[in-house]
């Protein structure tokens, strides 16, 4: 039985190659092996989002991920989306509104939340509440998160609107 | 927990799965998505000897129709599901049952095929699948063989695939102008599994009498459990107050409800004759719907 | 109202005060690191010979060790060692959770692992430490241990029966602790009432999920005797004496490290034995050892809570007047009282919060704390409150429903008067300044009652249930040492800061409190520019390292911005006196004709610029051969705090919940939420005003989904994430909320806690606005959470 396996892959804009245990899951490889720690685990069996992360342009729970199969992919942590400045706006107005508090929850709220700007950039407030559901937040009452994604899909739509 | 020590491979074609498979023994599993395989093994409640990843086989993947019939590759994920415009199209039930499985990032990884294997009694898709009258197709080295969705699901956790057998798709007959679908639901937070839930399938004619029924609740037994009785007293008559009331009576022969965290048999049993209300009322027309 | 000079105070706007802080939304300067995911956890904390540990833990709620074999699982890969509860003892000394004030109480000595018997499920019993986490768990499989499994005690109401199991035979008997506080008589004020109103109130048993689970990391040094720990805790003070007591080290010798913490709301204030183990391991092993719990493990050992059931018992007159509160509380706590705040003080809380907010003349309260083979209870978030504002709040509806009074009258009616004060609550507890009376009306100014009541009405017409509850509070803050230290705790109830001022003219101040995300570094930082008079930006926070911070009790019952605040004002206001020395030798000036804005030096009476403080620094640190040689020069000033009139300074609130009952499925959907407090002087609106929801949203969690549920054999059902139900944002609600400010006069800040207000009264108002939703239907729920399931049987839906 091998468990390890060689992979390579492209991690936030850089190319990669390790062989990984096939017991890492995709936060355990990013954590452990290549020392980005901006991805964290609540639980390891999928329900509270706080290893999500972006695989192949989608976000992902981590540790639902095996690290052996990413051969090819292309994974995007909180600190890519941060270095690229992609979320900088969503990322002060989570400052701004005091949307992280321990900032545990965050990396992984800020990768779903990043989706919602994509997806679904007329999100109303319930529809970015549900969005934004699976991933917990045991800190802020959800509230200033809400805020401040609706801060962001409107100062987004007023710039469409100028442009 | 951390998962298990086992082995890896990566499979881009069935002839390389069935190789693999051997290879590998009696303890290899297939995964897919994922998405409930991993968490499990995380409980450290089974140990396979080797995962084998089928998600790179172009011949799981992919929607298309054919005649009257929808062929949904296993590879399909959830989040495909429902934005999908054939399924939109010509399976509403499954565009409106996806965003009801989980959140997005598990509706991005999770596939329909997963799903139905893992054949979990509180899952959307396998009712779904029952309602629909869809087939499941799997295949072995030994070729191909076509299941209907009835008869797949045996129990708890249990699903008629023989050891190396996979799906490979699922065939649902396309809806037509006489297709009235559902999927409701009671969740204790959006996107846990059903407290209890109802796929509600119905034909109805000109004349808005019910042609067939097929009422399949997940959530309250040990699988997609269709409510024979209740389904019957539908059939051959129009759609009413009425008639919604006898086929809500006939849930407590249809269901032997087991208790879980959520509550008992009893309360298993009153949430089924709610859900079978509220999904039929909507099938009535407007007027009777105000009554 | 105390001298602090804000804007508002001067009739200023900000621009003429720019380097006014308090009372100012200022986004936390450390919010950076978390959205960019660069903050540092302990795990996050690797170590050059780092090792990993796993725990067997037990599957019987009550079994004896018959044997442990540790040969199969010293042979798995990766595997350093095996330890068991006889190895750790060798260099731990066990501990006993009990207080001195609390008279009578007792519990069991406890070790890092338990030597002869397994007390609850989920207690670890061998630890295994290997090159790795999943090594180290393959090597707990591998272990061979034998039970014999003992009867369990698991239900708390037989916890005192005759013949039941004595968890700890050389205590006698399961009972930890009672107390019962009585003032007037009971009897008389009963036989005299108009109405007596009486429930039966169950609070779930809950925990805390903190999203980073418990972790520490080890780091014993054979060569210089130190042992530095990596902790996620939020005493790191208590926790250096607790390592050094029991591993019997010098208090000098410890370290304790605590960077970022993911969440803590009282789960990581308490003395956990694996924890102890990992520190014991690293002790024998002189090498690095980490744990990091799991979440089955947190499920099965982070501390439980609230498992409780109250009868009630509320006595008015025909005007609506409260005449008695008499309430028996009975608490289960596991098989050990927690180390060292010990499980006794969430039922002594009761005894000590029921009926609160109001006036009334007759008090009887028991609390009845018993051992049972369950996890361990011990305080989590608003210890005691919600369960004293329940039981309080739910009687006060009673009252109002059997008198036919509405729910805002009769609270109007024995609210406290808010020029009361200072007075004594029937309970014995001191109140320096409450504003019961203003905190209503400002609720009432935001809750739109004839709409809501208007829309009540339509909806019941169409089958549509609806409900309005409320709930008055009071809270427990910036406790003094009548909390612990009296009992001989070793819990330091002041708290230190050190101010420096660095030559660029930058400023350090090093605090005792710790940041959990609440925004403590935040608010330290507004405080430390507002007392020393430079921008916000130019304070760099330092917390959670006991080797530099000034000694401290750290962060629990909503002392941070109370206690940790006012030393770091003192400090700063110290180290600005001292700057003003200087500078007033430097430029042939009094001291204090001068002042501080915005980090230069200004004539006060002109504000004419003098001299920026990186010139004074410049000289003072270079060049100190050009000043006067008597000039005292330190830029750096200490100053301690800790309250001394009061025990705690008392807060208080209240809260309103509209929701929507589906009486068809029993499901409760929440439609606006609305909370009034008063924590004193508010620092920072932005960050309490999330503080707030984020404990409301617990108290909701309590109210309505989390529940570790027991099987009658002492097993936990809910070991996972999809069974334990924590919110979620799609059933959240919008939460207002409002302010009334009362300072507390014992400091000059005049801030009290604000963390726990929210979990204090939401669950009361919950079960409020259900029952009144349900009114119509004759239907009632007192059992927390409030389930489907509870509801459906309320409505006799199901049996
Ligand atoms: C937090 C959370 C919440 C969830 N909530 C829901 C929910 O509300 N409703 C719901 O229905 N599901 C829910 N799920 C499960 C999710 O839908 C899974 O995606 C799905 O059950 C399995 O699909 P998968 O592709 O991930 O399969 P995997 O996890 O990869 O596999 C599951 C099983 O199926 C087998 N298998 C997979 N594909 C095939 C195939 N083509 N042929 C034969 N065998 C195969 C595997 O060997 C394995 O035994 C949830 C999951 C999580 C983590
Ligand atoms: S760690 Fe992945 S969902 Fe919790
Ligand atoms: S900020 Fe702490 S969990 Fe979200």
């Amino acid at each position: 039985m091998t468990t390890r396996i060689d992979i390579t892959l492209t991690v936030n804009g850089e190319r990669v190659s390790r062989s990984v245990d096939t017991r890492s899951h995709l936060v355990d490889f990013l954590r452990g092996d290549l020392g980005l720690a901006g991805a964290h685990t609540g639980c390891e069996h999928g329900v509270c989002g706080a290893c999500t992360v972006r695989l192949d342009g989608e976000p992902v729970r981590g540790c639902l991920v095996m690290a052996a199969s990413l051969d090819g992919a292309v994974v995007e942590t909180i600190e890519g989306l941060s270095d690229s400045g992609e979320i900088r706006d969503l990322q002060e107005a989570f400052v701004a509104r005091n949307a992280c508090q321990c900032g545990y929850c965050t990396p992984g709220m800020l990768v779903t939340a990043a989706d919602i700007l994509v997806q679904s950039p007329e999100a109303t407030r319930e529809e970015i509440r549900e969005h934004i559901s699976g991933n917990y937040c045991r800190c802020t009452g959800y509230q200033a998160i809400v805020d401040a994604v609706e801060d962001v899909l409107k100062a987004r739509a007023a710039k469409r609107e100028a442009a | 927990m951390k998962w298990p020590a086992m082995g890896y491979a990566r499979v881009e074609s069935l002839d390389e799965l069935w190789r693999a498979l051997d290879a590998a023994g009696p303890e290899a599993q297939i995964l897919a998505g994922g998405q409930s395989l991993l968490a499990t093994l995380a409980f450290r409640l089974s140990a396979p000897s080797t995962l084998i990843d089928i998600t790179r086989i172009a011949a799981l993947k992919g929607v298309s129709v054919a005649g009257d019939v929808l062929r949904i590759g296993a590879l399909t994920r959830h989040a495909d599901l429902a934005r999908d415009a054939l399924v939109a199209r010509h399976a509403p039930m499954l565009a409106k049952a996806a965003p009801l499985i989980a959140h997005p990032a598990i509706r991005n990884r999770g596939t329909i095929g997963g799903s139905l294997a893992l054949a979990d009694p509180a899952a959307e898709l396998p009712a779904c699948a029952v309602a629909l009258g869809a087939t499941v197709v799997l295949a072995a080295p030994t070729g191909e063989r076509r299941v209907a969705a009835s008869d797949f699901f045996q129990g708890l956790f249990t699903a008629a695939l023989e050891p190396g057998e996979i799906i490979t798709a699922v065939e649902v007959p396309v809806a037509t102008a006489s297709s009235r679908q559902t999927i409701v639901e009671v969740t204790r937070r959006s996107g846990d599994y059903a407290m209890a839930g109802l796929a509600a399938a119905l034909e109805m004619d000109g004349a808005g009498i019910v042609t067939s029924a097929r009422l399949v609740f997940f959530g309250i037994g040990s699988g997609a459990e269709v409510a024979r009785g209740a389904s019957a007293t539908l059939t051959g008559k129009a759609l009413s107050a009425e008639t919604i009331a006898a086929a809500q009576a006939a849930l407590d022969g249809d269901l032997d409800p087991p208790t879980d965290l959520h509550g008992g048999p009893e309360m298993k049993r009153h949430l089924a004759r709610v859900l079978t209300r509220r999904a039929l009322t909507a099938f009535l027309v407007p007027s009777e719907q105000a009554a | 109202m105390n001298e602090i000079v804000t804007p508002q105070s001067l009739g200023l706007s900000r621009e003429d005060l720019p380097n006014s802080y308090i009372g100012r939304s200022v986004p936390r300067p450390n919010a950076r690191k978390l959205v960019e995911g660069r903050a540092s956890y302990t795990d996050d904390v690797d170590l050059p010979r780092l090792v990993h540990a796993a725990f067997y833990r037990s599957p019987h709620a009550h079994a004896r060790i018959v044997s442990i074999d540790t040969s199969a699982a010293m042979k798995v890969p990766g595997v350093v060692r095996v330890f068991t509860g006889a190895d750790l003892a060798k260099v731990c000394d066990p501990w006993v959770a009990v207080l001195a004030h609390l008279k009578g109480m007792k519990s069991a000595p406890q070790y890092p692992l338990p030597l002869e018997r397994a007390t609850w499920q989920g207690e670890a019993v061998v630890a295994v430490v290997a090159e790795s986490r999943a090594a180290a768990e393959d090597g707990v499989a591998a272990l061979a241990v034998e039970f014999e499994p003992l009867p369990a005690q698991v239900d708390m109401e037989t916890a005192l029966s005759p013949g039941t199991v004595v968890i700890h035979p050389e205590l006698g008997d399961n009972l930890v602790f009672t107390r019962t506080a009585e003032t007037g008589d009971i009897a008389a004020a009963m036989a005299a009432a108009h109405r007596i109103v009486e429930a039966t109130f169950h609070t779930g048993r809950h925990t805390g999920v903190t999203l980073e689970p418990r972790s520490i990391i080890a780091d014993y040094n054979r060569a210089d005797g130190t042992l530095t720990v990596h902790h996620s805790t939020q005493a790191p003070h208590m926790m250096q004496n607790v390592f050094a007591t029991q591993l019997r080290l010098a208090e000098s010798d410890v370290r304790v490290i605590c960077k970022d913490v993911g969440g803590s709301y009282g789960i990581k204030v308490h003395v956990y034995p694996d924890e102890m183990a990992v520190a014991c391991m690293s002790r024998i092993m002189g090498r690095p050892v980490k744990f990091i719990a799991d979440r089955f493990e947190a499920f099965g050992s982070d501390i439980h809570a609230r498992d409780h059931r109250i009868k009630g018992r509320l006595a008015v007159d025909a005007e609506g007047r409260f005449l008695a509160f008499d309430i028996d509380d009975l608490t289960g706590i596991g098989p050990y009282s927690v180390y060292p705040r010990t499980s006794a003080v969430e039922g002594n809380q009761v005894v000590n919060l029921c009926g609160g907010p109001y006036s009334f003349p007759n008090y009887r309260c028991t609390t009845t704390v018993v051992l049972q083979n369950k996890a361990p209870t011990c305080q989590y978030r608003a210890v005691g409150h919600p369960i004293a504002t329940a039981v309080t709040e739910g009687l006060v509806d009673l009252a109002a429903e059997a008198l036919g009074m509405d729910p805002v009258e009769i609270r109007r009616k024995n609210l406290i008067p808010d020029d009361a004060y200072p007075c004594t609550s029937p309970a014995g507890m001191k109140f320096e300044g409450l504003s019961h009376h203003q905190s209503l009306k400002t609720l009432l100014d935001m809750v739109p009652v004839d709409r809501i009541r208007a829309d009540q009405a339509e909806q019941r017409k169409r089958g549509v249930y609806r409900g309005l509850g409320f709930a008055s509070f009071i809270e427990l803050t910036n406790p003094s040492p009548f909390m612990y230290g009296i009992g001989g705790a070793k819990i330091s109830a002041q708290d230190g800061c050190t101010v420096r001022m660095d030559p660029d003219g930058s400023v350090v101040a090093m605090s005792g409190v710790t940041e959990q995300g609440q925004g403590t570094e935040a608010i330290l930082a507004q405080i430390v520019a507002h007392g020393v008079g430079v921008p916000v930006s130019k304070v760099r926070i330092v917390t959670g390292d006991t080797r530099t911070v000034p000694y401290g009790g750290g962060t629990w019952a909503c002392r941070g911005a109370g206690i940790g605040g006012e030393a770091a004002l003192l400090s700063a206001i110290a180290l600005k006196e001292q700057i003003l020395e200087v500078a007033g030798a430097m430029l042939q000036a009094q001291g204090p004709s001068l002042d501080i804005v915005m980090g230069e030096v200004v004539d006060k009476a002109t504000g004419q610029a003098r001299m920026p403080l990186s010139e004074l620094g410049r000289i003072v640190y270079y060049r100190g051969d050009t000043l006067p040689k008597e000039l005292s020069r330190e830029l750096v000033q200490t100053r301690h705090f800790i309250t001394k009139e009061y025990p705690f300074a008392f807060t208080n609130g209240i809260q309103a919940s509209w929701l929507e009952v589906d009486v068809e499925t029993g499901m409760v959907k929440l439609l606006e939420h609305w909370c009034v407090e008063d924590c004193g002087r508010v620092i920072n609106p932005l960050l309490v005003d999330e503080q707030v929801r984020g404990g409301i949203v617990q108290g909701i969690g309590g109210a309505l989904y989390e529940h570790c549920i027991y099987n009658e054999d002492g097993q936990l059902l809910t070991t996972t994430l999809a069974d334990y139900l924590v919110p979620m944002a799609a059933e959240m609600p919008d939460m207002h909320v409002g302010h009334v400010e009362t300072p507390t006069k014992e400091s000059l800040l005049g801030a009290k806690g604000a963390g726990e207000a929210g979990t204090a009264g939401a669950p009361a108002a919950i079960m409020n606005a259900i029952n009144d939703a349900l009114k119509p239907l004759g239907a009632k729920v007192f059992a927390q959470p409030f389930t489907p399931e509870r509801i459906l049987k309320a409505l006799g839906t199901i049996a």
